[in-house]
């Protein structure tokens, strides 16, 4: 992949996170470019998710800092804006996958509703255009369009998800981060989401960090992997890379306990 | 508008209950009249915007009125007329109460005219008669915040009125669309003022939700028990929320007023037996009863006023 | 036919008077004094001074008298006669461990300095119909003690401060406590904005949170530090005089609750307070104030917030009794324009399925509706 010429999407520096004196993740650097795709995996405790949260607006840092190459004034610190300012770019040129999809949707509006959410918030006032843009993408995440008007209460694990990606996904974001996205799913309804949410991102060029502990699905999904261990990145490189020839003794032990695929 | 404690009736043509003795003029101290027209002018500063003020508990239960009254009682002088109405009538029990309250504290004069009144203490409805720049409507307003039906914490409503994020408004009409071919909020249906803030216009109907706009008359509006006041300065921008193709629409009635023959004014039905007749009348009874003088061309009931 | 459905005047004016004559009853039964209610309902009396925010014995016999009983709506009159007194000042903030003591409890020290005094309680009774009452029962004059009660009666909490085992009591800066009935209370509330609404709040809505951390929803293992009950002096600095004087004299209890706490990463393991506050004796009211203010220090002790009792936006705005009492009660106000606004919108939808749609409707999912 030759993206070293252009400006890095979202920059890391320094990144680091502490609660009272225990390590949430210390000192982590690494650029995402456009259309790239960065697993992290670790084993719970190891501070994946709580790197996940700092980079994406959701947990100050204690030091270091998140840019992001926003659309006008190119690269900027996420906590230096304004709230307002982080809060739109959170709606519109962000998207977030969250783990427990009940964090991610409204349970009590219609599945229609939900994809459709975002194009409201940034001013769509047009009730038919919104409506066919949310079937449009009910069939891109590969859902029965009579599901339109149901509520998100009585659909499955899998469906909760792909409803999740298409609501984030109606705004064309630049960058989307998925926490543990399949986690919870039966091995056959994993795969099959794998396969749409890798068609869609390298469809749409759309960045994404993807934090999992699940090295089958990092080697599927990620074009580079960060590996972490107690807080700290102990290795990082192309995710084939990384699997096929891990170099530190913990990855060594990561993949040798999981793999084979 | 000036108050002071004296309990004097200048404009005596009211028979007004006894004035209370030992109570101040429209019951509130100055210190907190003060500080109720310091918010309400901070509230016609930013149209629609609700301002946190330290309500007080009046003699009249919390969800009875009391941020209604505690606004009327801070900008009413003694030159005021004050006309209250509950459902559109000015002869409700909760009308009738706030009516007396005022003539036992204040001592102003009273209507049920509207367009004699200087102030209009009104709940659920708005006047049909237009009103001039002269007046005031007071709200009572039982739930201020229009964005409580989908987030109740206040310091998350506090944070999407300050940000303007209000996508989460128009998914309840979409939802509503998509459930029933229509908008299904028929009354507390909300509005954006001026292009900026959302409000609710209080449990008024739809119907009434026009009469807003561009309104010469400055409309306040008091919560007591959630302790907000918000306002609509005269002549600004009221928009009811809805979406270019489901265009916002009020309330009709195949029927007219059995009493005045109106067509064009919100009817409350009224059952007649227990067989379910029933007869559809005007619910702003002064509107009614001018409209029923017009037609006679002759005063119908001679004692307009007060009782 | 027109008018009467509404309300009118003189039908409000009829209900009025016949209130009176309820509240009065049997005339032939003699007619309760303020007195009366003053000195053998002093528990009422004092529920009314401390939701009423109130401290004057003889207007909250009237209110209850008034009431018919109705606490409630006592403490509502007495809350609405406050509205109208000026302010004056502030009094000199209250030092409890001066407080004549009429009662003295710890469940945390068999003994203690000061001794435990135990006072007048139903703690020790048997509820049994004491059937000599309703036979005006005179009553034995109670037995004095042979000693004056200890004067020194220092606090629980401050024998457990001097071994650094409990938490300092601070207060969050020199600055003037919050002022509930002066200001809208903020979100989130500093702790004294919190102490001032749970000393107001309804006794009933504070049991039952209470009880509800005491039965796993929000974590909360409370020992009863101490009670005290008594009389206290209340200073005031006029401007005119420059120095305190001394402007009357009043009941309260207090009530320290002792929380576990198992320390955190900057502060190691120590106990934690709750505290409670009353007007009169109210010792119910003063400890489930305690363990619900110590339950709404989870965030400041980076604890879960998970139960009802720990969500201190649920508790502070539910927690008035004048104001949930009006709100439920106003669905008693007409509510006909509302309602014929929703008559015909229902109308509409139902003749919409009728028409549009002969087979099998879509399940029609709840929508809310406004107030």
């Amino acid at each position: 992949m030759t993206m070293s010429l252009q400006n890095p999407l979202l920059k890391v520096e320094n990144l680091s996170h502490y609660y009272g004196d225990q390590i949430g993740c210390e000192n982590i650097n690494f650029d995402i470019y456009n259309g790239e795709v960065l697993g992290v995996v670790g084993e719970s405790g190891s501070g994946k998710t709580t790197l996940l949260k700092l980079i994406s607006g959701l947990l100050c840092p204690n030091a270091g800092s998140v840019a992001f190459d926003t659309r006008i004034e190119g690269l900027r610190d996420i906590y230096k804006m304004s709230e307002p300012e982080r809060r739109l770019l959170m709606r519109t040129d962000w998207g977030i996958v969250y783990q427990n999809p009940k964090d991610g949707l409204r349970m009590n509006v219609s599945a229609g509703a939900n994809i459709g959410e975002r194009l409201m918030a940034i001013g769509n006032r047009n009730y038919a255009n919104i409506r066919s843009d949310s079937s449009d993408w009910l069939e891109k995440v590969e859902m029965d369009l009579e599901r339109m008007d149901h509520f998100p209460e009585t659909f499955s694990g899998g469906m909760l998800q792909r409803l999740q990606i298409a609501r984030n996904l109606i705004t064309k974001p630049r960058l989307v981060f998925m926490d543990e996205p399949t986690s919870g799913l039966d091995v056959s309804v994993q795969a099959r989401l794998l396969d749409l949410v890798r068609g869609l991102v390298s469809k749409l060029g759309i960045a994404c960090v993807i934090v999992s502990h699940d090295l089958g699905v990092m080697r599927l999904l990620s074009h580079r992997l960060m590996v972490m261990k107690s807080g700290k990145v102990v290795e990082q490189g192309l995710t084939d890379q990384v699997l096929d020839d891990p170099q530190d003794p913990y990855t060594q032990l990561l993949v040798s306990s999981i793999l084979p695929v | 508008m000036t108050a002071s404690s004296q309990n004097k009736n200048t404009n005596g043509s009211m028979e007004n209950p006894e004035i209370l003795e030992g109570y101040n003029f429209a019951y509130l101290d100055d210190q907190t009249k003060r500080m109720i027209r310091r918010a309400i002018l901070k509230a016609v500063a930013i149209p629609g915007y609700q301002v946190p003020f330290g309500s007080r508990e009046m003699p009249l239960p919390f969800g009875w009125g009391t941020g209604g009254i505690q606004v009327t009682a801070s900008i009413i002088g003694q030159d005021d007329i004050l006309k209250v109405i509950d459902q559109g009538s000015d002869d409700t029990t909760n009308a009738v109460n706030i009516r007396n309250f005022f003539g036992k504290t204040a001592g102003v004069d009273t209507t049920e005219k509207t367009n004699k009144a200087t102030v209009i203490q009104t709940r659920h409805r708005i006047p049909e008669t237009p009103l001039s720049k002269d007046q005031i409507l007071v709200y009572q307003v039982p739930i201020p915040e229009p964005l409580r039906w989908l987030e109740h914490r206040e310091t998350e409503t506090r944070k999407m009125h300050a940000l303007a994020e209000y996508g989460v408004m128009h998914v309840g009409l979409y939802e509503n669309i998509a459930h029933y071919g229509r908008v299904t909020t028929s009354y507390d249906y909300p509005v954006q003022v001026d292009d900026r803030y959302i409000m609710s216009p209080s449990p008024i109907p739809k119907f009434d939700n026009p009469k807003m706009d561009k309104m010469p008359a400055l409309q306040l509006f008091g919560a007591g028990r959630e302790k907000r006041i918000y306002a609509v300065p005269p002549f600004t921008k009221v928009k009811s929320l809805d979406f270019d193709d489901h265009p916002f629409t009020i309330e009709s009635w195949e029927e007219s007023c059995a009493l005045c023959g109106s067509s064009n004014s919100f009817l409350d039905e009224v059952i007649t037996d227990d067989e379910g007749t029933r007869m559809f009348v005007c619910s702003d009874s002064n509107f009614c009863k001018e409209q029923i003088e017009k037609l006679t061309n002759a005063p119908l009931l001679q004692n307009g006023d007060g009782s | 036919m027109y008018v009467a459905v509404k309300g009118g005047e003189s039908a409000i004016r009829n209900s009025q008077q016949l209130l009176a004559e309820e509240r009065r009853g049997d005339r032939n039964v003699e007619e309760l004094t303020l007195d009366q209610i003053q000195n053998q309902m002093s528990l009422a009396v004092d529920r009314v001074m401390a939701e009423g925010s109130l401290y004057d014995k003889e207007l909250a016999a009237l209110a209850i008298k008034q009431s018919r009983g109705d606490l409630v709506e006592a403490i509502f009159l007495l809350r609405a006669y406050r509205t109208t007194l000026p302010r004056f000042g502030t009094t000199i903030p209250i030092e409890t461990a001066n407080m004549s003591i009429r009662r003295r409890i710890s469940a945390t020290f068999k003994d203690l300095p000061g001794g435990q005094v135990l006072g007048p309680s139903f703690d020790y009774t048997h509820r049994l119909l004491d059937f000599s009452l309703a036979a005006n029962g005179d009553v034995p004059d109670a037995v004095e003690a042979e000693d004056a009660v200890d004067q020194n009666m220092p606090r629980v909490t401050d024998l457990l401060n001097n071994e650094g085992l409990i938490e300092e009591e601070k207060t969050e800066d020199d600055s003037e406590p919050f002022d509930i009935t002066r200001q809208s209370p903020k979100l989130p509330a500093e702790r004294t904005a919190r102490l001032q609404n749970l000393a107001r709040g309804d006794e009933g809505f504070l049991l039952a949170l209470a009880y509800s951390t005491q039965r796993g929803w929000g974590k909360n293992h409370p020992f009863a530090g101490e009670i005290r009950m008594g009389e206290l002096s209340i200073e005031f600095i006029p401007d005119e005089l420059g120095f305190p004087i001394e402007i009357g004299e009043i009941t309260i209890t207090e009530c320290q609750m002792i929380n576990q706490f198992k320390g955190s990463s900057e502060i190691p393991a120590q106990f934690t307070r709750g505290y409670g506050l009353s007007f009169g004796h109210n010792e119910r009211k003063t400890m489930a104030m305690g363990i619900i203010d110590r339950a709404l220090r989870a965030r400041e002790l980076d604890e879960q917030v998970q139960a009802p009792a720990q969500d201190e936006e649920f508790v502070l705005s539910h927690s008035c009794n004048v104001e949930a009492s009006g709100f439920v009660q106003h669905l008693k106000l007409p509510h006909y324009v509302d309602f014929q606004s929703e008559l015909v919108t229902v109308r509409a939808l139902r003749e919409a399925v009728n028409t549009d749609k002969p087979d099998e409707a879509e399940p029609i999912p709840g929508i809310v509706a406004a107030e």
